[in-house]
């Protein structure tokens, strides 16, 4: 079965590179613009990964991810920060809302899909 | 990378640009509101994000740099005063200036960037610094780049790894099993559960983690792709990762190691030690639930959170479509053709000899109201509000400013004034000028203003407004004025004018838009790039529109730029002139009447004028300005009334009106070329083509509007 995979990030660039990286890898691509619309598309798509970006309008990703984690439909999904704040403070407010693991931005398409690799098998 | 993600990139970036100098011209207006900094900082931040995925380097470090003294004013370490804003608005710039580099190509001014970045250094504190200088591709994997001294021989190793998630591990979706595959992937994987933790069958709690896992690694790969498996695990198990052979020279990197994991675990002969607790435990944990070890398995489901996210809903952006500006355009021509297609209808219905139309009026008139809803629905698509345009003016006065030597402000207003997207596009070159001349010859150097009184700050206000179906700009600005003399003294050694020639004072300041006109003393490089006024004048006049200026000698002067709303459709007054159908806009017209004998009077040779309730106005013969030839010798009973921009009124005298209706127009521009007192055609319901008509063309070529203005001016030199 095809996996699905939710991007959220304010970008669309980003959100159409990580469908351009990750769709021949033969995953189905969503995307949403901020987190709120992030848990609409959790609820709605049931992803089996969700990649977000931190630092967004309306909802910011580390919000997202611990509302994600209250919510039936997102736990036990594996979500992945994208970030470009390399601070440690930002990655442990994120692991202790509730994320997998984090991809530092910028990203190139191979640390995507090998992190896709890790977290979906 | 395909290129239309970095298209959209690029796209991004003009919005994200354009966020950056609202945000900027905000805080320099005084607004340091939090979210408004945040605003900037996510601005650039994106922009850093996007280039860094597309190799912009150059992009890439300028926004690190402007993003991080952003971070550190969004941390209240860094105050916005004036000079630092000043600096942000020109990194602001420059950082416009790379985007275009980077989508267009060219070079950008290095010397300038350079500086920019020195300034910008000055506020990053130290250690910040350094990260400027780490390479920007982190993507490629877990290099440390401290770790050169470390042994690279590709030597086979055994580590042993003792693995043991805690329970807040499966709740962030980690799962054991795919770091095994990953570690997998490195070499030889030895695999051993140890569940001597688990309870008995009845006394599990499923949010529990009783299991542990002894795994024994060969692998040629070096020690830090192994840690890298766990990388998104560590503090969420207890974990070590003992090297074979080498255990004594590993000592001191595993304790640097432990270090960075915040975490120590001792590692005595396999038998771990409880892993200090360093992240919170995430909320979602349903203690609350599951705390009772006798629960039966079933009734231990994670406690829904029910209305935490509807709340977030409030407040979103109204979701928005990207469209091709070509689909929305075509969209345009069809309503247009629509519209002509209503009226040529109704026109070969009204043919028909039917007895009772009014079923088939109102289904008519239903059909017309559609039209113009769908008219006005596709209008609005392609209007824009100015505040991007205004925001690039900014920009242009700030660099004229700078290159002049002087001080200038541009106040804006109502910048959410929308206006056809093309008009906005073609506008930027006449106001760019305009700008540019205000700052240049307008506004006086800082020390002259300072002596005559005036706030050292020069002021341009630029503002947008709706007026009668027409869109007004107006630059203003509280300089020295038009030097008349002076003007009036260069356009005759230039020969534009005679030497002798009468000009009112409205007359000299318009001579700024004949061609061929320039005031500088010396060329500036400035405003004097070999373009005058007078093409400014052409590209609004391109538009449809008119310019036109005011001055008071030391308060300044106040350009005015009347434009048309949209460029294809328009209300127009379908009249007749010597037996030819002609259109004139509504929005130049005020009123129209009937016009007896004893209303018209004779003024001078050829000169006549209308008087209107006691007050004379010139009356000018539309059929006399086109040339065209009229068959008997009844004179025009019809008058239309209208005001040209700077007041002045006039009566266009033609032979009947018949219809007021929307017009598409059709430009006449390599058709025929310019006609004076035309404006553009267009199609009417018969399916026969119309001139439309430009009033102010008409009035200008009149003999009674040229009499009525010598005899005003006598009469204004008589009073005086």
């Amino acid at each position: 079965m095809t996996k699905t995979i939710l991007a959220i990030d304010d970008s669309k660039a980003v959100r159409d590179m990580v469908a351009f990286t990750l769709e021949p890898q033969g995953f189905r691509v969503v995307s949403a613009e901020n987190g709120a619309d992030g848990l609409q598309k959790l609820r709605s798509e049931r992803p089996a990964l969700v990649i977000t970006d931190l630092n967004m309008p309306v909802m910011n990703g580390i919000d997202f991810i611990s509302n994600a984690r209250r919510d039936a439909a997102g736990t036990g999904v594996p979500i992945v920060m994208l970030t470009t704040e390399s601070s440690p403070e930002m990655k442990a407010k994120g692991k202790a809302a509730g994320a997998t693991g984090w991809i530092n931005k910028p990203f190139d398409t191979d640390k995507l899909i090998a992190v896709t690799r890790k977290l979906l098998g | 990378m395909s290129g239309s993600i970095q298209d959209t990139f690029f796209e991004e970036c003009e919005e994200l640009l354009e966020a950056t100098d609202e945000g900027l011209t905000a805080i320099e207006g005084g607004n340091h509101d939090p979210e408004v900094v945040n605003a900037v900082f996510r601005a650039v931040h994106s922009i850093k994000g996007g280039a860094g995925a597309f190799g912009l380097d150059e992009l890439v470090a300028f926004a690190h740099r402007f993003e991080t003294v952003f971070d550190e004013v969004r941390a209240n370490r860094l105050e916005l005063e004036q000079k630092l804003v000043q600096l942000l608005l020109r990194s602001s710039d420059h950082l416009c200036d790379l985007v275009a580099t980077a989508r267009d190509g060219g070079e950008t001014d290095e010397a300038h960037h350079n500086m920019l970045i020195a300034a910008l250094d000055e506020y990053i504190p130290e250690e910040e610094e350094d990260l400027t200088f780490e390479p920007m591709g982190l993507g490629g994997g877990g290099f440390a780049p401290a770790a050169i001294d470390l042994p690279t021989a590709p030597t086979e190793e055994t580590y042993r790894i003792r693995f043991h998630p805690m329970k807040e591990m499966y709740g962030t979706g980690n799962e054991p099993f795919f770091l095994f595959q990953a570690l997998k992937e490195l070499g030889d994987l030895e695999i051993k559960l140890d569940d001597t933790e688990l309870p008995g069958f009845d006394a599990i709690d499923v949010a529990e983690s009783y299991l542990a896992w002894d795994l024994v690694l060969t692998t040629t790969e070096p020690r830090d792709k192994v840690e890298a498996v766990f990388e998104f695990v560590e503090g969420l198990c207890e974990l070590s990762i003992e090297g074979d052979g080498d255990a004594e020279a590993d000592a001191a990197a595993l304790a640097a190691l432990e270090a960075a994991f915040g975490a120590a675990p001792s590692v005595e002969d396999g038998e771990a030690a409880p892993a200090p607790f360093e992240q919170p435990a995430p909320a979602q944990a349903p203690e609350a639930e599951s705390a009772p070890a006798a629960a039966p398995v079933a009734d231990a489901a994670p406690a829904p959170k029910a209305d935490t996210a509807k709340s977030e809903q409030r407040g979103g952006p109204k979701p928005t479509l990207r469209v091709e500006l070509e689909r929305v355009d075509r969209l345009i021509n069809a309503v247009g053709e629509l519209i002509i297609n209503h009226s040529m209808l109704a026109q070969q219905i009204a043919n028909l000899d039917v007895a009772d139309m009014r079923d088939v009026e109102t289904e008519l008139e239903g059909f017309k109201n559609l039209a113009r809803d769908i008219q006005e629905g596709v209008m609005s698509i392609r209007a824009q509000p100015v505040k991007p345009l205004f925001q690039r003016m900014a920009r242009i006065v700030r660099e004229a400013s700078s290159a002049t030597g002087k001080t200038c402000k541009l106040v804006t207003e109502g910048e959410n004034t929308e206006v056809d997207k093309t008009v906005i596009e073609r506008l930027s070159d006449p106001l760019t000028h305009i700008l540019r001349n205000a700052v240049d010859h307008g506004i006086e150097k800082p020390e002259d203003r300072e002596s005559g009184g005036k706030n050292k700050v020069g002021e341009i206000r630029l503002s947008a407004s709706h007026r009668s179906g027409s869109v007004c700009i107006e630059i203003k600005d509280d300089g020295a004025g038009v030097n008349r003399p002076r003007v009036k003294q260069i356009a005759i050694d230039k020969g534009l004018i005679p030497e002798n020639a009468e000009l009112t004072d409205s007359e000299i300041d318009n001579l700024l838009f004949l061609p061929g006109f320039s005031t500088a003393k010396e060329v500036s490089n400035l405003s004097g790039r070999g373009v005058g006024m007078d093409v400014v004048k052409n590209a609004v006049t391109g538009l449809g529109g008119r310019i036109n200026i005011t001055s008071t000698p030391g308060k300044g002067s106040t350009f005015t730029i009347i434009l048309p709303l949209t460029l294809a459709v328009m209300d127009g007054m379908v009249v007749s002139v010597a037996d030819q159908t002609m259109v004139v806009p509504i929005t130049s017209i005020v009123e129209t009447m009937r016009g007896s004998d004893d209303m018209i009077n004779n003024l001078g040779a050829d000169g006549t004028l209308l008087s209107i309730r006691g007050n004379f106005v010139p009356i000018c013969d539309v059929a006399g300005a086109l040339g065209l030839e009229k068959k008997d010798d009844q004179p025009p009973g019809v008058y239309l009334l209208v005001e040209t921009e700077t007041g002045q009124r006039s009566a266009l005298a033609v032979d009947d009106i018949h219809d007021q209706r929307q017009v598409v127009i059709k430009s006449l521009d390599g058709v025929c070329g310019e006609i004076a007192g035309v404006a553009a055609a267009t199609i009417l319901g018969d399916g026969k083509i119309a001139m439309i008509l430009d009033p102010e063309s008409i009035i200008a070529a009149s003999p009674s509007a040229a009499a009525f203005d010598t005899e005003r001016r006598m009469n204004n030199a008589v009073a005086s």
